[in-house]
């Protein structure tokens, strides 16, 4: 079912991704969407494939991996575009914000240079008229102009990922794709910089692809998780009846296994093991070995997406979601 | 028996005209485990710092079991019985260990300095065995193992000399979810085995609420907020405490409430 009429901001479908030297794809069959001004969070663990996902949408792929499906931004092929077109994706449709803004700066240059580099660059605007609209976007994000002429160094890491954001949306990006973009500030930071992202979002109507390891963050934030592991989706929809009725055990466990304020003190449900290794085959279901409602055909066949009972939207890749339902969490 | 395995009186560090530390005290039972939380800045890390004897305090003690910490003592043998009272584990394993050492020589080689002269073999086994490693995981190197074995390879090397405090510094920030549950886990095993105790320093209440008695909270180098963890989190009494609370996202969570409140405080 593809809308005629509105493309999606980003529309990922079938992605797999093969790099040299592994056993099994990286991404394999990631199918995943976001809609004109929606929030969606990409949660998973390290090496889950989540970081890698939302670099496709920048055509941004490691050297040697081969790439199969598609992804598409506002209707048009990202996978398939040329030097041109990808130059003039990345400056304006497309725009990314990083966990740690310090590494994403040129310490030796200003600010105000870094903020209008792009536009001026590629010819979109001229140099006044940049510097003009960086000055906006900076009062935009709550800093002050006189940032414009100072150092990286000069400045807070909260104000830094500021003024990334900021750099961000120079371009006037159809979408933004945030990955972990607070995890290296302190927390009343972080409700700071996710604040101010959900004010620009209302005010420019930009798609936001929220990219990070906290289950909590994502719930708090986004009208819809994907939840990614090994390089799958393991389970998808509306944040709210994801947290409160994970489908897919591995969702499950996550949320039993992070510490949290209001849970009884005392020991935590660990998940025992490790994720696969990428030097392994899966035949089956990526989390079947860790999983404690696996049976002898999650080894043999992987899952494919199924919708919940009477909730087409929220999907679990899963030989056993039902019997998931109902159980307690921290089985 | 002395009461307190730990006790920081009075500490004080400047830093040209910032008070990094500014009149810190505390105390940590024998076996207990006292959380130490707060944002950067707040001089968390310049404390953990001075207990382990990685800086100096300007004034101020630190006392293991009611004696007082031999922080300026030279030569080998005090540095040594130093490192025997309070060990250290980083936020990040892999810039803790030497990537040429297998994981059984890292544990050797601390114990062949504190204790020279005996057979190693048994308590190698022991300690690796105490933080969940096979025989395998003895025979890499820190670039073969996740990081979550790089963590239980620091904590083994620092449960090595026995030491009466473990300085944890963020020690499960950087671990996944379902990685940092079994570190967790793990230590919640090793105090109650050992009656060691913890300093655990970090910005995470979750994890604050998971594995401390009591807990103090810092601002700005000074201690604004200190009690039973339980209580702290329960019924906080200073504005910072509950600005930090409200700033754990939630459903139903409110960012702008919370950056207003910030600014306002």
């Amino acid at each position: 079912m593809r809308p005629t009429q509105t493309p999606h901001t980003l529309d990922v479908q079938g992605l797999r991704i093969t790099l040299p030297g592994t056993a099994r794809p990286v991404l394999d069959g990631v199918d995943l969407h976001v809609a004109a001004g929606e929030t969606i969070a990409l949660v998973g663990e390290s090496g889950s494939g989540k970081t890698l996902t939302s670099r496709s949408a920048l055509n941004l792929l490691p050297p040697g991996a081969v790439v199969e499906g598609a992804v598409r931004v506002r209707g048009e092929d990202v996978l398939t575009m040329d030097t041109d077109q990808l130059r003039a994706l990345r400056t304006s449709a497309v725009a990314m914000i990083f966990q740690d803004p310090r590494a994403a700066l040129n310490p030796l240059r200003r600010i105000g240079d870094f903020l209008t580099e792009s536009v001026t660059l590629t010819g979109t605007m001229g140099r006044a008229d940049a510097t003009a609209r960086a000055a906006e976007l900076l009062r935009a994000v709550g800093l002050n102009d006189s940032v414009l002429r100072k150092y990286p160094g000069q400045v807070s890491g909260g104000m830094l990922q500021r003024v990334m954001i900021a750099a961000a949306l120079m371009g006037d990006p159809a979408l933004l794709l945030a990955d972990e973009p607070t995890t290296a500030l302190d927390v009343t930071t972080q409700a700071e910089v996710v604040a101010l992202l959900a004010e620009l979002r209302e005010r420019f109507g930009t798609g936001l692809l929220f990219v990070t390891h906290d289950l909590d963050l994502a719930a708090a934030i986004s009208d819809r998780v994907y939840v990614m592991y090994a390089g799958r989706i393991a389970e998808s929809g509306p944040a709210e009846a994801l947290f409160a009725r994970p489908r897919h055990p591995y969702t499950a466990a996550l949320l039993a296994s992070t510490p949290r304020l209001e849970a009884p003190q005392g020991r935590l449900a660990a998940i025992d093991g490790q994720p696969p290794d990428l030097r392994q085959e899966l035949p089956g279901c990526p989390f079947a070995a860790r999983c404690h409602l696996a049976t002898e055909i999650c080894a043999r066949q992987a899952p494919e997406p199924q919708p919940a009972p009477g909730l087409p939207r929220h999907q679990a890749a899963c030989h056993h979601s039902d019997r998931l339902e109902g159980s307690p969490v921290d089985a | 028996m002395p009461e307190y395995a730990l006790e920081a009186v009075g500490l004080q560090r400047t830093f040209g005209s910032v008070r990094a530390v500014d009149d810190v005290s505390f105390a940590l039972p024998e076996g207990g485990s006292l959380g130490i939380v707060g944002e950067s800045g707040s001089g968390k890390t310049t404390t953990a710092r001075i207990v382990v004897g990685l800086e100096q305090a300007d004034d101020g003690d630190v006392l293991v079991r009611g004696r007082a910490r031999d922080v300026r003592g030279r030569g080998r043998a005090r540095r040594l019985a130093r490192a025997r009272q309070v060990q250290m584990v980083f936020q990040d394993p892999y810039l803790s260990l030497d990537p040429r050492t297998s994981v059984e020589q890292v544990l050797r080689e601390t114990l062949r300095l504190h204790f020279p002269g005996a057979d190693h073999d048994r308590r190698v086994r022991e300690l690796l065995d105490q933080v969940g490693l096979g025989s395998r995981a003895a025979d890499a190197r820190p670039r073969q193992l996740s990081g979550g074995q790089r963590q239980r390879v620091a904590i083994a090397r620092a449960l090595a000399v026995k030491p009466a405090v473990l300085v944890l510094d963020e020690a499960v920030a950087a671990l996944d979810v379902s990685v940092q549950a079994q570190i967790l886990n793990l230590l919640a095993d090793i105090r109650a085995e050992t009656r060691i105790g913890y300093l655990f320093i970090t910005h995470d209440l979750g994890v604050v609420r998971c594995v401390t008695d009591d807990v103090i909270v810092m601002r700005q180098g000074r201690v604004v907020e200190a009690g039973p963890t339980a209580e702290v989190l329960a019924t906080p009494q200073h504005p910072y405490t509950r600005l930090l609370l409200e700033s754990v996202p939630r459903p139903g969570w409110d960012p702008e409430a919370i950056a207003a409140a910030r600014r306002a405080l």
